[in-house]
């Protein structure tokens, strides 16, 4: 799983099924301090996230599949928490309401 | 899943029995600006997507199981949907070639 940021949405109205209905959303994975950390890449919501939330994203379909609940989804990037806060050897890096 | 713009088409009419038929098509992976994220790729489509088309694309063992049809066609790379709108900020990439 990584700590990504939602930076924007996408509307794809022509889709296989099991992406229809669902809310894609464009995550950047980040580093707990924000830093920008790998590929820019697109996340079905499973939490109700919007651009802004800092969240936690898994990318495996076995995962997916479950939290989507469609055992035959080809889907593996599903954002499943909003992150609070992160601390890191007893230090706070990052809280939500900071 | 990731954002890509098809750039073009592929025939190989010499193929694995699993990917009699199937369509391919290159792609090139993008960001959230739009800037190539990545090198070109073949990816098959489970749409009916084109070049010059704004699309989803899934990789992985996710690509196979996207596609219709029970047997397992052995790809690492599947179109999964159009994109009709991709906003990040005020930049919406599916204007911009509109």
């Amino acid at each position: 799983m990584f700590l990504a940021e939602v930076i924007g949405t996408v509307v794809s109205p022509i889709s296989v099924p099991e992406l229809q209905g669902r809310t894609h959303l464009m995550v950047r994975p980040v580093t707990p301090e924000g830093k920008v950390m790998g590929k820019t890449k697109i996340a079905i919501d499973s939490i109700g996230a919007g651009v802004g939330d800092r969240v936690l994203v898994v990318d495996e379909g076995g995962s997916a599949r479950q939290i989507l609940d469609d055992p035959e989804a080809g889907i593996r990037t599903v954002i499943l928490g909003f992150v609070d806060s992160v601390s890191m050897h007893g230090e706070t890096v990052y809280d939500h309401r900071a | 899943m990731y954002l890509a713009r098809v750039t073009g088409r592929l025939v190989a009419t010499v193929i694995s029995p699993g990917l009699a038929g199937v369509r391919l098509q290159w792609i090139q992976p993008i960001d959230e600006k739009g800037e190539p994220m990545g090198s070109q790729q073949v990816a098959c489509s489970a749409i009916d997507s084109g070049p010059g088309d704004l699309v989803e694309f899934v990789d992985g063992r996710e690509a196979a199981v996207a596609l219709p049809g029970e047997t397992f066609v052995p790809v690492d790379a599947t179109i999964v949907g159009y994109v009709s709108q991709a906003v990040c900020g005020d930049l919406d990439l599916a204007k911009e070639n509109a």
